[in-house]
């Protein structure tokens, strides 16, 4: 990280906090606290801390891992919030890591993992983990254009992202289990939404924590080139997880990829 | 949560014994970096080194951590209804909010919980070891540090340690500044510093006279107009009392929307004097000195209340003290009052017992040091003053800047030597620069600063280390 990016002077931020908003947030802890890092999980738009609380949560606790999802606000069970921004979301997951009783490791899915990104600018994480990324971008519009036209092409317009069974999930995961996550989904912000396709990059992480990125070849909404251009980014290629949908914490397989990131967590020196 | 009077321990691995300049036993601590103070600025310090791969060794004389924001420290200066000046965004550090369900201007116990926190969540407490007073902090060979330390209060042995780099935040406002007056002796009514006012409870029904217009001394003259039966107020001038909210806004947010837009002084200045004007109007008609600056000229005083109160008829501003009687105090202008305490809120002086005063360049012993960024002395790259700056806004945002700047310089000191000795040169041609327009002269206004002036030049100073 050059000193040139880091930016000390926020005139915005300060003059122009972002407005709190009531967040829900979940959590499933050890019986017996080890010492280990605590996990926060930020859920993509359309999801709430539902999507963790279904599998992963409990599975980190059972591996020792304080385990906390977040809903960002407009989602799940926090305040609604439709004109939210990005800076609102990241502000959400800042707020939720820093009222942690220790540094915690920020674990973003989706489009949760850009808002994960933009919170590393902001807080010193103990470590970061990017699953299935969207980092936006026109070719991540093109993609969903192609695989579900008439869910994504009202987004464009300030319209909801309708995402369907086939994006989401692999063909493993039981009919009635997909159509039941599908009729959880909500919808983030037009602006958050729009910001997908022209926000500036997010700035460097402070405190230099470590990366890791994992996703499935297999996923319908981040093409595989995605997750090696993000992956490099961060200095590292990403974990992969072949014949996933792009839900990879609800669909049939999902304890492999937790217990990637936790057996990573277990042996990353800097994430102790 | 841990409370604030655990006790550190930290492990003194990696230790070897040597001998000092006078023959006493050094512990030799290799890379590992003193920070002197577990207040705001030593607490900032302690996680910046740490989060650049340093070993650091804090010294604490209290108990706990927060320094002069925590109460139970005998040189805290928090009285019971202490508030910040600065709302949240300008008083939280850059990385580590307070929570959004505070208050835009939190209370000072509040303050103490957030160093606290801030404190437990990155891991601080073993690094700082408590009940421990630093004596003396010497230059020794290469550049390194040696460090006295003893138990506070003078018992016990004193214990000498070798450092890579001294950081010294040991704070700015537990040393009272105590003005002197002809006849202050005979005076047979209560006096008292501002350091010793806790509680309004002390001025309840009695006549007081209240000296200084800084944040304290109208906090406690509004305290005064609600408890005492008389209060008065003593200003050497008149001054700008900023209200706390301006259009619907934290004050300092309005500002900054402001110099966001780089809106000269100037202008700033103008319509800041045309929203008072809209609002309290003129001062001189409640008896107010006229101001003799314009505003942004000396440390801005956040007080809504002041104005309400003297326009209740509840605080009655008077001018400097002439000279103390036994029962009586008389005013410049020829009065005389008869007030039966007299709390001066004069303000405190930095001081640095523990360093002999020509390492700083200030030979006069004046605790005015001369240093580039308030921080960096010149000739000694390896010692840094963290928040010894009076800004504008909050410190702890400065603070953190300041020892993250000291990192990477520690960082560049053994990566690429040549960057460092150029930071060195830079810091002995602009000792002694000003980051703030002009303001007037006093004791304490010589590190006042500008925070958008003085952040800015802390970037410049950044991006001249490491930049290509």
């Amino acid at each position: 990280m050059s000193a040139s990016e880091l930016r000390i002077m926020r005139s915005r931020e300060w003059s122009r906090p972002v407005r709190p908003a009531r967040r829900e947030v979940l959590s499933a802890l050890p019986q017996l606290e080890e010492g280990r890092p605590p996990l926060l999980f930020v859920p993509g738009f359309g999801h709430g801390a539902w999507a963790f609380a279904e599998h992963w949560l409990g599975h980190a606790a059972s591996r020792g891992f304080p385990a906390y999802a977040v809903s960002l606000r407009g989602h799940g069970g926090s305040e609604p919030a439709p004109e939210a921004t990005l800076r609102a979301y990241a502000h959400d997951v800042v707020q939720v890591a820093a009222g942690l009783p220790r540094q915690a490791v920020l674990v973003g899915h989706g489009a949760g993992a850009l808002v994960v990104a933009h919170a590393l600018a902001r807080y010193p994480a103990r470590g970061a983990v990017l699953v299935a990324p969207v980092f936006g971008g026109w070719g991540v519009l093109g993609a969903a254009l192609r695989r579900n036209p008439a869910g994504t092409l009202p987004a464009v317009f300030g319209g909801p992202l309708r995402l369907n069974r086939g994006q989401l999930f692999s063909r493993e995961l039981p009919d009635e289990e997909a159509r039941r996550y599908v009729g959880r989904l909500g919808r983030a912000s037009r602006r958050a939404q729009w910001a997908l396709l022209g926000e500036p990059e997010a700035e460097p992480a402070v405190g230099a924590p470590p990366v890791l990125v994992l996703g499935s070849p297999d996923d319908r909404v981040v093409p595989a080139s995605t997750l090696t251009r993000v992956a490099r980014r961060y200095g590292s290629a990403p974990l992969l997880f072949p014949g996933m949908g792009h839900d990879v914490m609800l669909d049939a397989r999902w304890a492999e990829p937790i217990d990637a990131i936790l057996d990573w967590l277990e042996k990353e020196p800097a994430a102790h | 949560m841990s409370t604030s009077t655990d006790h550190g321990r930290p492990d003194p691995e990696a230790t070897s014994s040597g001998l000092g300049s006078d023959g006493r036993t050094v512990s030799d601590r290799g890379d590992t970096v003193c920070v002197i103070g577990a207040g705001a600025s030593g607490l900032t310090a302690i996680k910046n080194l740490r989060e650049h791969g340093f070993g650091v060794d804090c010294y604490e004389r209290e108990t706990g951590v927060g320094g002069g924001w925590n109460w139970r420290h005998d040189r805290s200066p928090v009285y019971a209804s202490t508030h910040l000046i600065s709302s949240k965004p300008f008083t939280q550090f850059p990385d580590f909010p307070m929570p959004d369900s505070w208050p835009d201007y939190p209370h000072h116990s509040q303050v103490l919980s957030y160093f606290e926190r801030y404190a437990d969540h990155f891991d601080l407490r073993s690094h700082i070891w408590f009940g421990t007073e630093v004596v003396r902090v010497e230059p020794a060979e290469g550049e390194r540090w040696d460090v006295t330390t003893r138990s506070t209060g003078g018992y016990g042995p004193e214990r000498t340690s070798r450092y890579a780099a001294v950081v010294i935040a040991n704070g700015h406002n537990w040393s009272p500044k105590l003005p002197r007056y002809e006849g202050l002796e005979q005076f047979r009514g209560e006096i008292m510093h501002a350091s010793s006012y806790k509680d309004p409870a002390q001025l309840r029904g009695k006549r007081v006279l209240v000296v200084g217009a800084g944040n304290t001394g109208c906090d406690i003259a509004v305290e005064a107009a609600q408890q005492a039966s008389r209060c008065w107020h003593s200003t050497r001038r008149g001054y700008w009392y900023a209200p706390k909210y301006v259009l619907g806004r934290p004050a300092d947010q309005v500002n900054d929307s402001l110099l966001a837009l780089r809106v000269p002084l100037r202008l700033r200045q103008w319509l800041y004097h045309w929203t008072l004007r809209l609002t309290v109007g003129d001062l001189t008609r409640f008896g107010l000195p006229k101001p003799d600056h314009r505003v942004y000229e000396t440390h801005p005083i956040a007080n809504s209340q002041l104005v309400y109160y003297v326009g209740h008829g509840a605080i009655g501003p008077v001018p400097d003290i002439a000279r103390f009687h036994p029962y009586a105090v008389e005013l410049a202008d020829g009065r005389e009052i008869d007030p039966e305490v007299v709390i001066f809120a004069t303000g405190y002086l930095p001081r640095f017992e523990f360093l002999d005063a020509s390492v700083f360049g200030d030979s006069a012993g004046a605790g005015r040091p001369t240093l580039w960024l308030n921080a960096f002395t010149p000739g000694h790259p390896t010692l840094a003053v963290a928040g010894l700056v009076q800004p504008d806004s909050g410190l702890f945002t400065l603070s953190h800047w300041q020892t993250v700047l000291f990192a990477r310089l520690l960082q560049a000191r053994r990566d690429r030597p040549e960057r460092a000795v150029a930071f060195a040169s830079r810091v002995r041609e602009r000792a002694g620069e000003r980051y703030s327009g002009q303001v007037k002269e006093s004791s304490r206004h010589w590190f006042e600063v500008g925070h958008a002036d003085y952040l800015r030049a802390v970037q410049r100073a950044l991006v001249e280390l490491e930049g290509k």
